[in-house]
């Protein structure tokens, strides 16, 4: 019942599903002390916040119908306000308040502009009018190289209990201090899933539904009396204001911020993979999404370094695993999961167990 | 004779390049059923869809309930208390039937606030709707999702519903069932329904126009209409033979 009310009532409505959301949370929150080491925290971290990240642009793809290029801007905005705060005021809670407020702030003006002035046209224009704007964004964060740090982004120091020398307790848990690094990934850790469940709340609220419908057949929402460009607008504002707390999580745990890292269309591009291997209008498939295509940019190059050395006496197959042509492999498995799973792992698994259910 | 609740004057709109309604004068009085009859391409989904703003007119003026709603946008016109059932049925697939119904009914905040009674008297006409309750839309049969589509333009009272071709491709027992409940439907709320099934139409509706050609040829009672063969032939020539 807790479980029911905590997840609004969207359960997962898959075995398969049900284990492997349950598989990716055990492991996050046991990742500091069953995978120890800084890499691995690091891949957990970003999981975290990639789920918040694609799950907010869920919102508007899956949930809305919204195709927008200019996520990676409001997420970037997240980072620099709350990065540039720290660098500027010190290494303080009040910055990190103050640059958050000024991120969240900017990210809610520049979404209801964009939203008010561009929902209206047709959704390739609004597209390109987003990758304009998101473009212009990130030359503007390498330009303004005093201010931003230009190409090479900016390093800051995070408050005393989030850095790496902190010691909360003298004695060891299961072998791991607890170190800023620690305390660090937990707040990453419930940030994300806190924004995560609040996202589950809003998809299966009346104003999710009206968004859904939306999507579907925008006259016929009009016709109900909808008015679909401020719903629309608003889901905007909700994904953008979301994504920059997501970037305000990934600057933290970095403690860096840069225009590759943050604002680059690299990350949009792996944002939209993510959503679609996941499964559009499932916020659970930014779950599973997120888990699979981070491990896959993480550990698919080192896997196909062991396979290859292990085939170093077949010389075809121990150059196709050369560990260089990682990213040929991961376009593979993407071309697969889209040939396999058409509406994502998530739709497929549901529309697998609605099979069983009605034989 | 009060004023009729829906009144329009001289409307004409067009599509791009294309002149579809060419001065349509049109009244729905506030009882009972008008059918608007025609053949394809007549202009009869034009006439509702510029009704509800979809289109707006190019010319000539749409007159609600004593308002000007010509150039209104369509949610201010919906939310005035006009429901439409288009051709298409326009159902939301992936919610339930129930959700469906929900996003119709404006004046309530959650699923629970649902009028119970009114429900209970839509399943009085479409028993398959509180079966499928809680079934995405997208998976019931068309005469199903077209229940859906009607129901839900009634989940509330509404002052005038426009209903476009609801018996398009449905089985003849799911047809008699519409009757039903558009003869009681047509006791409580003036109906603007779009036809091509004459024998459909003649036993339900109380005034009936023709359209031909973007405009209104003939406009009476349906009962006179239904009495004069010769007339039905002048007027709606083969889409009578083909629909009879």
């Amino acid at each position: 019942m807790i479980i029911k009310t905590l997840l609004s009532g969207d359960l997962p409505r898959s075995r398969i599903l049900s284990a492997m959301l349950l598989a990716v949370l055990i492991g996050l929150i046991l990742a500091p002390f069953v995978f120890p080491g800084a890499r691995s925290l690091n891949v957990a971290a970003t999981i975290c916040v990639f789920v918040v990240l694609v799950a907010s642009y869920d919102l508007l793809l899956g949930y809305t119908g919204v195709v927008s290029f200019a996520h990676t801007m409001f997420y970037g905005i997240g980072a620099y306000g709350v990065g540039l705060a720290l660098n500027g005021m010190g290494p303080s809670w009040w910055a990190v308040f103050v640059g958050t407020s000024g991120a969240l702030a900017l990210s809610l003006v520049l979404a209801l502009v964009i939203g008010l002035f561009s929902l209206r046209v047709k959704a390739i224009f609004y597209a390109m009018i987003t990758l304009a704007v998101a473009s212009a964004f990130a030359v503007l964060a390498s330009q303004l190289s005093d201010f931003t740090g230009g190409e090479d982004g900016r390093t800051f120091r995070v408050p005393e209990m989030l850095q790496p020398g902190f010691r909360l307790l003298d004695t060891e848990i299961l072998g791991r201090a607890i170190d800023g690094k620690l305390i660090t990934y937990y707040l990453v850790f419930f940030s994300a899933l806190a924004l995560f469940l609040f996202m589950l709340r809003i998809v299966n609220s009346p104003f999710g539904r009206v968004l859904q419908a939306i999507r579907e057949n925008d006259f016929r929402a009009e016709a109900l009396g909808y008015r679909t460009v401020i719903y629309r607008t608003l889901a905007n504002c909700l994904g953008a204001l979301i994504a920059t707390l997501a970037g305000v999580l990934m600057a933290l745990w970095l403690r860096y911020v840069g225009p590759k890292t943050m604002l680059s269309f690299e990350v949009m591009t792996d944002i939209l993979l993510i959503v679609v291997i996941g499964g559009m209008g499932t916020v659970y498939g930014a779950v599973i999404g997120s888990a699979l295509f981070i491990l896959a940019q993480n550990y698919l190059q080192v896997m196909m370094g062991k396979a290859s050395v292990a085939m170093s006496g077949i010389p075809f197959l121990a150059n196709l695993f050369h560990p260089d042509r990682w990213l040929l492999w991961l376009g593979v498995l993407f071309v697969l999961s889209v040939y396999f799973f058409p509406t994502g792992i998530v739709g497929r698994l549901r529309a697998r167990a609605l099979t069983r259910e009605r034989p | 004779m009060s004023e009729p609740l829906l009144k329009l004057k001289g409307v004409h709109t067009h599509i791009g390049q294309y002149h579809i309604l060419q001065g349509v004068d049109l009244d729905v009085p506030r009882t009972g059923i008008t059918v608007l009859l025609g053949r394809n391409g007549a202009g009869k989904t034009t006439t509702l869809r510029t009704i509800l703003g979809l289109w707006h007119a190019s010319k000539g003026i749409v007159r609600y309930d004593g308002k000007d709603i010509t150039q209104s946008p369509t949610p201010d016109i919906a939310s005035a208390g006009i429901a439409y059932v288009p051709e298409s049925m326009g159902i939301f697939s992936d919610l339930t039937v129930r959700e469906n119904l929900f996003l119709a009914a404006r004046s309530v905040k959650s699923v629970g606030e649902m009028d119970e009674k009114r429900l209970e008297w839509i399943f009085g006409f479409f028993g398959a709707l509180k079966k499928f309750w809680n079934q995405p839309a997208g998976t019931l049969s068309g005469g199903q999702k077209q229940m859906v589509a009607i129901a839900r333009a009634i989940v509330e009272p509404r002052k005038l519903l426009l209903i476009d071709e609801p018996t398009k491709g449905l089985a003849p027992a799911i047809i008699q069932g519409m009757i039903a409940a558009f003869s009681e439907l047509k006791e409580t709320q003036p109906i603007l329904l779009v036809e091509q099934n004459f024998s459909f139409v003649s036993a339900l509706g109380d005034t009936v126009a023709v359209m031909d050609g973007g405009r209104i040829v003939h406009s009476g009672s349906m009962a006179e209409l239904a009495e004069d063969t010769d007339l039905q032939h002048q007027l709606l020539g083969l889409s009578l033979d083909a629909h009879q």
